[in-house]
């Protein structure tokens, strides 16, 4: 004698993106903390230091941020235009920023007034840096010279005037002293030695540039321009290697995760996305509300902080490990102690005889219903359920077992309401459409006569006439597109390509219904 | 064709086990059922069969028990006959040559010596008309008797045995038919009629399905089409009958059944429920729920303890007290079409096709017995007529059983078809299949073919669809996340819109074949390039087939109009080609051989052949009438060693197929035969006795003495050499009170010796002593005729018990001197005794 096998309920494809390691590890991230600037944030900088703060460059002001405090530790208010670039040195211990005014700005970071301003820029300075023997200060302005100073005495040391535009980017070597390299408006890329007079390599990116990015291991640069994301082997003299187009707007920042195996560029178009580095796919991707204008990632990922033209600072910090541990023991001690743990932790004596009992298999309120042949009731509950792939389900196994008109019919006002009221909620959903149009059909078959008599009821028919209406409109339209679709892939491909025709059958079913609408009322 | 004269065709298991009532012993520990040709006897506890009574030579179509003997049998059969068998040691006793085909056989204790049948009422087997006759067995000693002693009993009646019963203490016999019950009073010798309106009006059909008769008291209880059961009462008089109506079932009472004491009516019918009334109490019902398909019989045993049901999927099932299922004997379920084809598993070499509704069945072809179901539907069933139901249509294993690709369908009336795609992994642990992915409507219209990659690298499924499609599974492994593997489509293809109807692959999975109605198509599965097309118009490719091994080149085809085709896929033309309607071809996986049915005037030819040769290796004409549909090659457990050239090609693997009316049939050699009665007469066990370890040690030991003493019988000459008589130390152990006994370390020793042989001091030659009995055997029958001389002389000599055992070893070469000496002895020995 066989157990009553229960309804099977349908798993449904999840939509949306596939679950990889990369999704998971970048969707573990808490709700963003948004803090509003002044202006828009055109720079975020960490401090290479243990508890890395960061440097927030927004306006005519630099906020320096704790890890996990949302007011500022300290501000550098002492601009008289509007800021740029703010960025820590190695140590963590100075701080340096452009400014519109063409002054360059050094700071101690305990301090609060500028140790030493260098003069010399005529234009607004937007690029600021420290060389990797962090005494010198590379700059670059929109006079479209670059200079490099010396901190000691706070003198010029030498300037490139080689650009033709606005310098917008740049960045220093972190192993050789003398190399940096600048990213211009007028599309080229320039790397220099402070041993030669002149650029050493030159690269055109054939768009004005926004920001460069060096590899931890110097080989590889990474230009942003335009829509465009470029990738240059230094070693082969300047060779293209990847040019990424995954934005739809100007790139306006770079970002590389602490491992070095993604690369992550944030644009205008409100994405922020993750770059596998070794075969450049786009493996993730953020939304913000607004533009962006720069990206800065923690030590080890712990935060990614990201700056945006309406001038709101938005902060993901990671999720801890112990969090998640909490959040996954508060489901587990649901039942009630003592009920549950009576008689379970008795431990057999050696002894004792063995008594084992059947298992009780438990099922669903709907499965008892079914299994008693009580249709109407069964579909009663399932219809109280929450979940419409269960009731969806329900009415299938009706339907399999020729019964659904039955269960359907003999419903008052009240019970045909709530029927109607599911019906309108999910009939166009294409995974419920194939068994919610027949049963859709069956009621109007069964309630026609009725029609009329209660206004609820016929509002609701009303307004499941529109809706099939509408959907058989969309989907149309959809076919339209499809058709259109087809004949470009006909043009363009030589071997065929096929396109499921499931929206097809959809319009045909809902057609099916409006038929019968149009019967009926 | 004479040379071919030793390759038969025969039926290979898989018959019909509910075809009639089966019938259980008194002390209801067998269970008769009638199968095909033979009677069926199994253990009603271990479910195993224990005996195969075989003597009739068409349908058994009724058993019944032998009232005046209860360990004896009557069985009747469409052959004329009615045999009485002894069902312990599986003998027949008798046999009554009545002359009409028998279409069923009732007992009762109050006429001994008479056996009621019904034959048909002309002589002429065409005739529509049934009659139920007595017949009398005459008294004679004779293996064969003519019973020609009958009398009518009643005329035209139902040849359905359910359709008649016999009254309390056989006063009357019940029978109905139609729409009329008549009952025959044996004392008066007269018949009543009560006739039922048609009552089509109201929507319910009145006709007579079965009728049961209480063995105590007058009522009899009749089922109907329309689900209603009739308890009649007071029906010794025409006017005055009453009847009351008992209603549960919604479809057609098929059988009805009182329990012995008459305090229980049995009833079941296609809701596969097993309802039990209360007799005189009749509002009380018990149910047995879901026992899996509708009851077509149901058997309660004498002493009333147990129930036994047939159903409709050739099982039978044994209810213990109607509370519990205690056993399932669970035969070949053929459907009304084998949708899936036959298929060999893998790993346990057993017959696969579709069984239960919904179900895949596990057929063993060597033991004859259904393995297991694999529910793949898995849905509630609901027993209801007219119900569209879920389907296994298509089924297929990768080559090392590892994966099984299944796809069910549903067609519903004015909407569209349901199709899944299910794809099982094995499970080492459970040995048994598990579901991995379920793909809900893999095609948009039906899959006409699908199957696996041969090749080892990579895990891939090909289906083929009406849809004009064909699409590439492949097996995506996800186990760097949470979910493991899984199964997505790959690739999609089609020709020119053509709807494609088979699908090959070449036996090292580089190639595919699929064929587009005329043409055929070869894809490479690697990168999914048409290679090239072959078509040979005029027809619509039917069915495609690679070569194997030696043969890998060539790919055959068959067309609707009557061709078949080999072309050699290195040169991309056309081998050869011969017009033959081949119905079916079939690759055998072990050899390069192909075997192809062709129907010719309402037969079908059989020709097996290498596709590089087109001269046949074998051919049968007139296998069998009708289209052969399914046929498979089933790896054999042992390599036969055939040398004749035309019985080669089942050496490696036997031909199994299905003819129209779904017998499974197979080819089997000569020495194939010999093999298997030898290993017949071999496993030969007592097997009424539960098989226990202590059994095992000393049911062997039993049964060699039993061996023995038959051979002493049936050859008085031969003396063996007796087995110790350790039965006596055996006996002492088991019938001695546990609490008297000594120590079971003193015992041991004492228990041992007593198992081993005794080594004779009358011999001269010492034998070498062998503990295991079976080899033991053997060399005692060698020796058995050495000894025949010297036995006569002395006499036949008591071989005492507990002799003291002292061989000493003996070494190789004297152990073959010793048998060098004995061959020569024997000649000698044997040419002096006959003068």
């Amino acid at each position: 004698m066989a157990s009553f096998k229960p309804t099977k309920i349908p798993i449904y494809p999840k939509l949306g993106e596939k679950v990889t390691p990369d999704t998971l590890y970048w969707k573990n991230y808490k709700a963003p903390v948004q803090i509003k600037e002044f202006g828009a944030v055109t720079s975020i900088d960490f401090s290479p230091l243990a508890p890395h703060n960061y440097a927030v460059t927004a306006s005519t002001r630099i906020h320096i941020y704790g890890p996990f405090s949302q007011e500022p530790v300290k501000t550098f208010t002492r601009f008289k235009d509007t800021a740029y670039s703010g960025k820590f040195r190695s140590d963590g211990q100075l701080l340096v920023a452009g400014c519109e005014d063409s002054v360059v700005r050094l700071f101690d970071v305990s301090g609060k007034v500028a140790l030493r301003v260098f003069k010399g820029h005529t234009k607004g300075v937007h690029v600021t840096d420290f060389t990797s023997d962090c005494y010198h200060i590379l700059t670059g302005s929109d006079d479209y010279t670059c200079r490099l100073w010396d901190i000691p005495n706070s003198t010029e040391l030498t300037s490139y005037k080689e650009h033709t535009d606005y310098i917008r980017c740049g960045t220093t070597s972190k192993l050789n002293r003398d190399i940096f390299i600048t990213g211009s408006y007028d599309h080229t890329l320039r790397v220099f030695d402070a041993r030669v007079e002149k650029s050493v390599m030159t690269m055109d990116h054939s768009q004005p540039v926004e920001s460069v990015l060096l590899y931890p291991s110097e080989g590889l640069l990474v230009s942003s321009g335009g829509r465009y994301v470029k990738v240059w082997d230094l070693l082969k003299g300047g060779q293209p290697l990847v040019s990424l187009k995954n934005h739809h707007k100007t790139v306006t920042c770079l970002g590389l995760s602490s491992n070095g195996q993604r690369l992550l560029s944030a644009s205008l178009d409100r994405h922020v996305k993750i770059y596998n580095t070794t075969n450049y796919k786009v493996v993730h991707n953020f939304d913000y509300a607004a533009s962006i204008l720069s990206l800065a990632l923690a030590p080890d990922d712990e935060s990614i902080v990201v700056g945006m033209t309406n001038g709101v600072l938005s902060i993901k910090h990671r999720k801890s490990p112990e969090e998640k541990q909490e959040v996954a023991g508060k489901q587990r001690v649901r039942p009630v102690y003592r009920v549950f743990v009576k008689g379970r932790n008795y431990v057999p004596k050696k002894d004792d005889f063995f008594v084992s009992k059947p298992v009780k298999s438990h099922l669903a309120k709907y499965d008892k219903q079914l299994k008693r042949f009580n249709i109407s009731k069964a579909l009663d509950t399932a219809l109280e359920n929450r979940k419409p792939d269960i009731t969806v389900a329900v009415m299938k196994e009706l339907d399999r077992r020729g019964t659904l008109k039955n269960a359907l019919a003999g419903r008052d006002e009240q019970n045909l309401s709530q029927l109607l009221n599911f019906l309108i909620g999910n009939v166009v959903d294409p995974r419920f459409t194939p068994v919610l149009v027949t049963a859709t059909e069956m009621i109007l078959d069964i309630y026609q006569a009725v029609v009329g008599q209660s206004s609820v009821v016929d509002r609701q028919l009303v307004r499941l006439q529109e809706l099939v209406e509408r959907e058989i409109d969309y989907q149309q339209d959809l076919l339209e597109v499809l058709g259109m679709l087809d004949t470009l892939f006909a043009t363009s491909l030589p071997r065929k390509e096929v396109i499921l025709k499931t929206s097809c059958i959809l319009s045909i079913n809902l057609h099916l219904v409006r038929n019968s609408f149009i019967l009926y009322l | 064709m004479v040379a071919h004269a030793e390759i038969r065709v025969v039926h290979r298991g898989g018959s019909k086990i509910n075809f009639r009532e089966p019938v259980i012993t008194n002390d209801s520990r067998f269970l008769l059922c009638a199968s095909g040709e033979s009677v069926k006897v199994y253990s009603s506890s271990s479910e195993e069969c224990v005996h195969d009574l075989q003597g009739h030579t068409d349908l058994v179509s009724g058993i019944a028990r032998n009232p005046s003997n209860h360990l004896q049998v009557y069985s009747c059969s469409a052959d004329g006959t009615v045999r009485l068998w002894d069902f312990t040691d599986g003998i027949l006793i008798k046999t009554f040559i009545i002359g009409y085909p028998i279409y069923s056989i009732y007992v009762s204790e109050k006429h001994g010596g008479v056996v009621f049948v019904v034959v048909p009422m002309a002589n002429d087997k065409s005739s529509e008309l049934f009659q139920l006759v007595a017949v009398h067995l005459p008294r004679s000693g004779d293996q064969e008797v003519e019973a020609r002693e009958l009398s009518a009993v009643l005329c035209d009646v139902s040849p359905s045995p359910g359709a008649a019963s016999f009254g309390r203490e056989g006063e009357y016999v019940a029978a109905a038919k139609g729409l009329q019950l008549e009952v025959f009073f044996f004392k008066k010798q007269k018949p009543y009629r009560f006739f039922l309106k048609p009552g089509i009006k109201k929507g319910s059909k009145n006709a007579f399905t079965c009728v049961s008769c209480h063995p105590k008291e007058d009522c009899i209880a009749t089922g109907h089409a329309d689900g209603k059961i009739r308890l009649w009462r007071n029906f010794n008089q025409k006017k005055e009958y009453t009847y009351s109506t008992l209603h549960w079932h919604h479809g057609a009472v098929n059988t009805l059944q009182f329990t012995p004491e008459g305090t229980n009516l049995l009833s079941g019918g296609i809701e596969s429920v097993l309802v039990q009334w209360r007799y005189t109490q009749e509002n009380q019902k018990d149910f047995l729920p879901r026992l899996g398909a509708a009851i077509t019989h149901i058997a309660v045993s004498p002493d009333g303890s147990l129930f036994c049901t047939s159903h409709s999927d050739n099982k039978i099932t044994i209810i213990q007290s109607c509370v519990k299922v205690s056993a399932i004997i669970q035969g070949l379920v053929k459907s009304e079409g084998v949708r899936t084809d036959l298929m060999i598993d893998p790993r346990s070499k057993a017959l696969v096709l579709n069984g239960k509704p919904g179900h895949l069945q596990f057929y063993s072809l060597h033991r004859d017995k259904q393995l297991y179901n694999l529910d793949i539907v898995q849905q509630e069933y609901i027993n209801e007529e007219g119900l569209d139901q879920f389907e296994v249509v298509k089924a297929a294993f990768d080559a090392h059983g590892d994966w099984l690709a299944t796809v069910e369908e549903r067609r519903q009336k004015g909407s569209e078809l349901e199709i899944n795609l299910k794809l099982w992994a094995y499970d080492e642990q459970t040995q048994s299949f598990v579901l991995n992915t379920t793909v809900t409507a893999p095609h948009e219209d039906q899959i006409t073919a699908m199957c696996f990659s041969p090749s080892p690298e990579t895990t891939m499924l090909v289906t083929i669809s009406f849809d004009g499609h064909f699409k590439a599974w492949l097996l995506a492994d996800h186990s760097d996340t949470k979910e493991g593997a899984s199964w997505s489509c790959d690739f999609v293809g089609g020709y020119h819109l053509l709807k494609p109807g088979c699908c090959c692959f070449s036996a090292d999975g580089s190639l595919l074949a699929v064929g587009f109605q005329e043409v055929v198509t070869v894809w490479s599965p690697s990168s999914w390039e048409l290679l090239t097309t072959l078509s040979q118009p005029p027809g619509a490719i039917r069915d495609l087939c690679f070569g194997r091994l030696s043969c890998s080149k060539y790919l055959l085809g068959t067309s609707t109009k009557n061709q078949l085709c080999c072309w050699n896929i290195l040169t991309c033309s056309l081998e050869w080609s011969t017009p033959m309607d081949v119905s079916l071809l079939q690759a055998d996986p072990l050899s390069e051989n192909i075997a192809a049915f062709c129907s010719q005037s309402g037969c079908s030819d059989l020709f097996v052949f290498k596709p590089g040769e087109p001269r046949p290796l074998y051919s049968q004409r007139a296998l069998c009438t009708g289209k052969v549909q399914h046929a498979i090659f089933a790896p054999r457990d042992q390599m036969l060693e055939s040398c004749e050239e035309h019985a080669q090609w089942l050496n490696r693997s036997q031909l199994y197929f299905l003819t129209q009316h779904m017998d499974l049939m197979t080819f089997s050699t000569k020495t194939e035969e010999d093999r298997l009665l030898a290993s017949s007469k071999r496993l030969m066990v007592d097997n009424s006795v539960a098989v226990t370890p202590f059994y095992l040690l000393l049911g062997k030991h039993r049964l060699q003495q039993q061996q023995q003493q038959q051979e002493a019988l049936t050859n008085p000459m031969a003396e063996r050499i007796q087995l110790p008589q350790g039965s006596i130390a055996i006996k002492e152990l088991l019938y001695t009170p546990a609490h008297v006994l000594p120590s079971a370390s003193f015992l041991c020793s004492m228990f041992v010796r007593s198992l081993l042989i005794s080594s004779s001091s009358a011999r001269e030659e010492k034998e070498p002593v062998e503990e295991e009995m079976e080899s033991e055997e053997e060399d005692s029958e060698g020796e058995a005729e050495l000894r025949d001389a010297r036995q006569d002389l002395e006499g036949s000599a008591a071989w005492g018990p507990g002799e003291e055992l002292g061989t000493p070893a003996l070494t190789k070469a004297q152990e073959r001197e010793l048998r060098r000496v004995k061959h020569f002895d024997h000649s000698w020995l044997s040419s002096l005794l006959e003068c």
